[in-house]
């Protein structure tokens, strides 16, 4: 049965907060018009936030949902089932999640009408059924209690309707005084809305903007081929990376699909692929390569334009620079290696280089025969967002601007420093619509709650292919989508689900399998044939800035609030930062000789200052950071924000501007001040302990056994004697630390699975993180001496590190009142309610992998954040131990389908734990291992595979394939 | 047969006293002057100096009860405990107050069996100590559990909420039992003791309730000979089934460590290394005290200088042996050849906690060996100092074994670091409230000195 909302004409998913609405009774009209604008009026007095808070929170727990505690009068059975819900079974659903000016596809979890869990569609091109961390942990926004709730006028509360009146009565005219800036347009609808208005304003302007974008990317593109063009890399192909200052590993691809290839290319022994790395901070990338040449981010370019003319596909190069010996032997050997792996080789730029540094990039793709094999290059129209916002806001000091729509985003925080947007926008009059009270909402005469996606309809557009995004909830707080105010604004009837069906202009059986599939398969765009002109980029080259020395700082993106944009989202700001495994702060990351230099130590302030303004960071020192540089991240230091990112970190917007949205040439002083910087993770060596073990390929292929040769076997008497572990279903788990890439994705997986609370920077710095998974990383030193971590080079690996589900577990036989047992299927179980918190399990742990409730995490968790609790696992209470189950739900799940089915086998593959199902570097494999046949039994066949700490006979479940690398003889 | 044995006992005693030169009661005392000396001292009008200590003591006691109970609203959040350092202050102190404990039953039982009758002015004071110390070590095993309502299921009682058994694997359970009979067995054996003297004190009393209250406790005592036989006979048994608990106590509260598999923690050498180290607190702790109370109470002639001399005595032979396992482990740790255990020696001493374990070899191995020098150990206020030394040395033994073996274990990672809490620190201060209390209460109430005892050895001495 679908029930149709009133108002809405249309079939498909249907949303209703209760059972009154459905019936649509006058009682419930009354009460929605007096709960919302009497209890916002309340707002208003900031005394009474707090109550507020509750009230709308309780209310939202009451109205917003289908399996929601409501008022005990006005409960109801369903007369009638809803169709395909069962109670207790969650239901999946297709949906789209954009990022800048990419997009990802999903299939989001909705247990009993609250989505909770965010997974990859297999489907899409763009997630291949992985999910990176920000999509995983972008369902808590949509719980953020600090989420806009009401329409505002001047700050004061309104209705959308007076809203929607107010925009009809203006007069625009021909648009002269109307300009529009909104975030990346990713959404097929929104472009052709964009297109009808801009029809209807015809002098008005659409302006995009991301702080994050691929400005520098697209004019290369333009540079080298004459058009503005994504590149689309196969790496999986690829037998040579080199990276100029790429993290595609991270931040600098446009979806998971790189990490995947990668991964693919390195899980071979046999043609493991070379990964050359050229970047100034230590980016997860760097931490795979190969051989990483540390250069500070200006000299990116000379190393390229040398390679380049090296390779021969650059005639002249950069005449002054990059004629010396400093790169002599890099340049040498990658020319060398690249043009010997013809077709099979790619270079890649990161969107912080310049134009001429991605143009190089092309030529170089060409020469090496990349182009149609390991990078396709697809049309990109998009305008130069930089210089969009500038020239807006010089718009904006003619004062011909009257009117800037705002549409999502928060450009009065991060527009580039030179533009002065926040103060500019003042001069006209601003609607913001905005997810939250921000920054720019504080400007706005209008501010209007956005949708979050989970909630509006939408679409996306990524690299050509198309996903329709589906929404699961009726907006909790009344939100409305970008789509929907654009509409408002084109004289359309601002309905989101009939604007997006109608663009789309699908017969309804192709529509719902666009819905069902997530991806429309005819809107996939074809890879253009280019050629790229060698003349023009050198003559760019020639006429680029020269290299200056000194300082230099550069940006990038937060793996955890990216832009700001996931600031008031605790899962992200307590996941450690993937190489700093720093919480709840950014930092102005230096190398140890540059701290040396400015004498400072971590913590001390850092005073940057680029064209008169200054930023004060506080300084994190990184071996293998370049020397003279200073990496900051993005998105810190929000001012009006709530609860979560009040007062963590500091802004370096106000140093970044137009020349240098990617680096730039800074004055770095040592400040005054410290700032206590919290990591989650203290000592970096492995104090030549065999942890994780990694050897060249050369050597593994003398060696085949080097990862266990040094293993005692040692057979153990034991007087209780050990479990039979030979029959049925027993669970195993391996993680080849080849293709972990150390991205984080499965720890907020973990964390959304789980119900794992967060803790606070106070907390983590006491030692009470409480993730189940940590990325242990280590540096190891290429210096004779593998015990140092002294070296300025050091390597990189990581190694995810959750409950090893020992068959012999240390933990079971100290624990007295028998709270954690082993299962007849050999998981190490733990009974939450039969544990009273001795901690003697967490002690005699060798892994340290328990994780102990000290407080009431939960204490001032507002019910709207409650929503987001996967109702299969036991929210834990204070005062007992928990771990890493293998997703104990997740197999018992799978063992009651199987049995529904009348099966009783479960299929190899069929369970997926969460970290494993959203890695995109498929490192991560679980099940059964007592079947020969099954992907987990192959790889714990594997000479690589070893386990920990074997001399303590622990009989671990999991295990790790060891890691190897591929130097170059030539460079080693 | 069994009354020539015991006159042979006898005349080896008496032998041994004479050896000793000194008496071990001095000035020559009529017997009711040591009825006299001890009694009146919970006859006289209670002082107001006491009604001051009881206050201040009291005082520190409501400063433990109120931080028990913030850490039973908060959680164990408010102690300074974290991953990888499961157990900080909480364990530390179990195990410092349990290890007080032993010199009590160590005096009182062994000493007993092996008829060395100096223990008699002494023994009534150290089991009280010993129970005092074990109702201070039994709140943390008590409250250091994340939820306290629910330590009960540790108890093998029928009612427990899952009818389920206890892992009996585990030594925390051990830990449960042995403590428990611990504390069972010396309240019985030093109620036993008491009896004759709280006949002394009821045959003393001028008021009613006094009379009716010791009458009570005295369970009808008359000192008649059958009474004799039998009190004698029932303190036997209760210092034979104590002897085997000094040892044992100790041994299995060191398991808790040596069964594990931590590095530091699971060494062989613990039990005899536990027991010693306790014995060596505890003797210190009587000294301490005892400083005090004989002076306050003027009861020199009867603790006398050979009894302190005695315990400083024992001291330099426990702190010795204490020293001794501490280079045993180290030793161990190198010939084993086993990387992680040598880290965590080598980083004990040298590592972010070497403060703490230097600190622990100074007061513990350095320290008594003062003692080794008559004029030393016949010093009052260089047995007091260094008694106080030795504890806290004691207490950073315990410390340096818990945390240092915790914060670095095999996966370097994983590795942190323990800073306590100010909740740490006063539940520690206030546990000392506890204590102090009690005594003040024990010195109050009853005879601070086994009254029939002592006639007993005045009579060995005279014969």
């Amino acid at each position: 049965m679908i029930v149709q909302i009133q108002g809405s004409k249309q079939t498909g998913k249907k949303y209703w907060r209760s059972l009154e609405e459905l019936a649509d009774t006058t009682q419930f009209k009354q009460w929605v018009a007096q709960e919302f604008p009497a209890t916002a009026e309340d707002a208003a007095d900031g005394n009474s936030r707090r109550k507020f808070l509750n009230i709308m929170a309780a209310s939202m727990g009451l109205a917003g949902l289908t399996a929601c505690r409501r008022p005990e009068e006005h409960i109801l059975p369903y007369s009638k089932s809803i169709e395909e819900q069962i109670p207790g079974v969650p239901l999946r659903y297709a949906s789209v999640f954009s990022l800048g000016t990419r997009a990802q596809g999903l299939v989001v979890e909705s247990s009993d009408g609250r989505p909770t869990k965010i997974e990859g569609n297999p489907q899409h091109p763009n997630s291949l059924g992985a999910a990176s961390g920000f999509a995983q942990a972008s369902v808590l926004c949509l719980y953020d209690p600090d989420r806009s709730r009401s329409v505002l006028e001047g700050g004061k509360a309104s209705k959308w309707e007076t809203f929607s009146e107010s925009l009809k009565a203006q007069n625009w005219g021909d648009g002269s005084g109307l300009r529009v800036l909104s975030q990346a347009v990713n959404s097929p609808t929104l472009s052709a809305l964009r297109a009808e208005i801009l029809t209807k304003y015809p002098k008005s302007a659409w302006v995009e903007y991301e702080p994050i974008n691929e400005d520098t990317l697209l004019a290369g593109s333009a540079l080298a081929f004459g058009q503005r063009l994504r590149p689309v890399y196969d790496l999986e192909k690829a037998k040579v990376i080199l990276s100029l200052d790429s993290d595609f590993l991270l931040h600098d691809s446009p979806g998971l699909e790189a990490t995947r290839g990668y991964a693919k290319g390195r899980r071979n022994a046999e043609g493991l692929s070379r990964l050359y790395v050229a970047e100034s901070n230590y980016s997860i990338t760097g931490a795979q390569a190969d051989h990483r040449l540390r250069l500070k981010p200006s000299e990116v370019l000379g190393f390229a334009s040398d390679l380049a003319r090296e390779a021969g596909a650059l005639p002249q190069g950069l005449k002054i620079l990059g004629q010396n010996d400093k790169f002599g032997k890099w340049t040498k050997s990658v020319a060398k290696d690249l043009l010997e792996n013809k077709g099979s080789a790619v270079v890649i730029a990161g969107a912080r280089q310049p134009a001429e540094v991605h143009a190089i990039a092309a030529l170089l793709n060409q020469i090496i025969g990349a182009i149609g094999s390991t990078v396709n290059y697809i049309k990109h129209e998009r305008e130069s967002m930089s210089a969009g916002v500038t020239k807006l806001s010089e718009d904006l000091t003619a004062g011909i601007v009257k009117t800037v729509v705002i549409l999502g985003g928060n450009p009065a925080y991060d527009a580039p420093a030179h533009t002065n947007l926040a103060a500019n926008l003042k001069k006209a009059s601003v609607i913001h619509l905005g997810y939250e009270v921000n920054e720019t909402a504080k400007l706005a005469g209008w501010h209007i709650p956005e949708a979050h996606y989970l909630e509006s309809w939408g679409d996306a557009l990524c690299d050509g292919v198309a996903s329709i995004q589906q929404p699961l909830i009726e907006p909790m707080f009344g939100g409305k989508s970008a789509i929907e105010v654009a509409a408002l604004l084109a004289g359309l009837s601002p309905k989101g689900f009939e604007l997006v069906k109608s663009h789309w202009k699908l017969d309804d059986k192709s529509w719902r399998k666009a819905l069902h599939d997530g991806v429309i398969a005819s809107a996939k765009d074809d890879f253009v044939k280019v050629v790229a002109d060698p003349k023009r980029v050198d003559a760019a080259v020639s006429a680029a800035p020269k290299l200056v020395s000194g300082m230099e700082v550069a940006f990038f993106p937060s793996a955890t609030a990216y832009d700001g944009r996931f600031a008031n989202n605790g899962w992200l700001q307590e996941t450690p930062d993937p190489m700093l495994k720093l919480v709840w702060d950014n930092a102005g990351i230096i190398s140890p000789k540059t701290a040396k230099v400015l004498a400072v130590e971590n913590g001390d302030m850092l005073a940057i200052t680029v064209a008169g303004k200054t930023a004060s960071v506080p300084a994190m020192i990184l071996p293998g950071h370049a020397d003279e540089t200073v990496s900051v991240t993005l998105g810190y230091g929000r001012k009006e924000i709530g609860r979560v990112g009040k007062d963590v970190g500091v802004d370096v917007y106000p140093i970044r501007a137009n020349a240098g949205m990617g680096f730039s040439a800074a004055q770095i002083v040592k400040g005054s001040g410290h700032h206590n910087l919290v990591t989650t993770q203290e000592h970096f060596s492995m104090e030549a302990r065999p942890i994780v073990r990694e050897a060249k390929v050369e050597d593994y292929h003398h060696h085949k056994n080097f990862a266990t040769h040094e293993d005692e076997e040692i057979e153990q008497y034991s007087i209780y004697g050990y479990h039979e572990y030979d029959k049925g279903n027993q669970w195993g788990l391996v993680v080849d630390l080849n293709s972990c890439v150390g991205c984080n994705a499965c720890i907020t997986a973990c964390q959304a699975e789980n119900n794992i609370p967060i803790v606070g920077k106070d907390q983590v710095e006491r030692g009470r993180e409480m993730h189940w998974i940590r990325l242990d990383r280590y540096f190891s030193s290429t210096s004779e001496d593998e015990n140092h971590v002294a070296s300025e080079d050091p390597q990189v690996v990581y190694q995810p590190m959750a409950c090893q589900q020992c068959e012999t577990a240390p933990c079971e036989s100290v624990c007295p009142v028998a709270a954690t047992n082993h299962s007849p299927e050999g998981l190490n179980d733990m009974a939450y309610n039969r544990c009273v918190g001795t901690r003697y399990c967490a002690n005699n742990c060798p892994f340290k992998v328990r994780r102990f409730n000290y407080l009431n995490w939960h204490k001032d968790m507002e019910e709207s954040t409650k929503m987001v609790f996967n109702p299969n696992v036991t929210v834990r209470m204070r005062g007992i131990m928990e771990k890493c189950t293998y997703c104990v739900q997740r197999v018992q799940e799978a063992k009651i389908q199987a049995k529904v089915e009348g099966r009783r086998d479960l299929r190899d593959g069929e369970i997926k734990t969460a970290c494993q199902q959203t890695c995109p570097a498929e490192a991560i494999t679980f099940g059964n291992i007592n079947d020969p046949n099954s992907a987990v039994s192959k790889l714990k066949k594997n000479d690589l595979n070893y386990g920990l700490l074997k001399e303590l006979n622990l009989k671990p479940r999991t295990s790790y394939l060891a890691k190897l690398r591929n130097p170059n003889p030539e460079l080693a | 047969m069994a009354q020539q044995l015991t006159q042979e006992i006898e005349e080896k005693d008496r032998l041994a006293l004479a050896e000793m030169n000194q008496p071990l009661i001095l000035g020559n005392p009529s017997y009711h002057d040591v009825t006299r000396v001890v009694s009146e001292i919970v006859e006289v009008r209670t002082p107001k100096i006491w009604y001051m200590a009881l206050a201040l003591t009291g005082g520190i006691t409501a400063i433990l009860g109120s931080m028990l109970a913030y850490l039973v609203w908060n959680g164990i959040g408010v102690w300074g405990n974290n991953s990888p350092v499961g157990w900080g202050w909480d364990i530390t102190n179990f195990v410092f107050w349990i290890g007080i404990g032993h010199a009590g039953t160590l005096i009182s039982a062994i000493l007993f069996l092996f008829r060395q009758k100096w223990r008699t002015s002494i023994n009534r004071f150290a089991e009280a100590m010993t129970l005092f110390a074990v109702a201070c070590a039994g709140i943390y095993p008590a409250f250091h559990v994340g939820r306290p309502w629910r330590a009960y299921w540790l108890f093998p009682i029928p009612i427990a909420d899952h009818g389920m058994w206890q892992n009996f694997r585990s030594p925390l359970e051990w830990d449960v039992f042995a403590v428990s009979t611990y504390a069972t067995v010396s309240l019985l054996f030093w109620f036993v003791g008491l009896i004759p003297d709280l006949a002394i004190l009821r045959d003393r009393a001028t008021t009613k309730i006094r009379r009716t209250i010791y009458g009570v406790l005295s369970l009808g005592w008359r000192s008649s000979s059958t009474h004799w036989k039998n009190y004698e006979k029932a303190y036997t048994i209760l210092a034979g089934i104590s002897t085997p608990l000094v040892l044992s106590v100790h041994t299995i509260v060191s398991f808790d460590f040596a069964v594990a598999i931590l590095p530091g923690w699971h060494t062989t050498i613990f039990p005899p290394y536990f027991v010693a180290g306790a014995i060596f607190s505890g003797f210190a702790m009587v000294v301490t005290l005892m400083v005090i109370a004989r002076w306050v109470f003027k009861v020199e002639h009867i603790v006398t200088m050979k009894h302190l001399e005695n315990m400083c005595k024992v001291m330099v032979a426990t702190g010795t042996i204490v020293g001794y396992a501490y280079a045993t482990e180290m030793f161990i740790a190198w010939y084993s050849g086993n990387p992680y255990e040598q880290f965590t020696f080598i980083n004990r001493a040298t590592g972010p906690y070497y403060w703490a374990y230097w600190i622990m070899i100074s007061c513990n191995v350095l320290s008594p060996q003062l003692f080794w020098f008559k004029r030393m150990r016949t010093s009052i206020p260089v047995m007091f100092v260094v008694s106080i030394i030795v504890n806290i040395g004691m207490w950073f033994e315990r410390f340096v074994i818990i945390a240092t073996s915790l914060h670095r274990d095999f996966l370097p990672s994983s590795w942190g670091y323990f800073h306590p809490t100010i909740v740490d620190i006063l539940t520690f201060f206030g546990t000392f409230g506890l204590f102090l209390t009690l005594f003040l209460l024990f010195l109050r109430f009853l005879p601070m000195i086994a009254v029939q005892e002592v006639k007993g050895t005045m009579a060995a001495e005279k014969h």
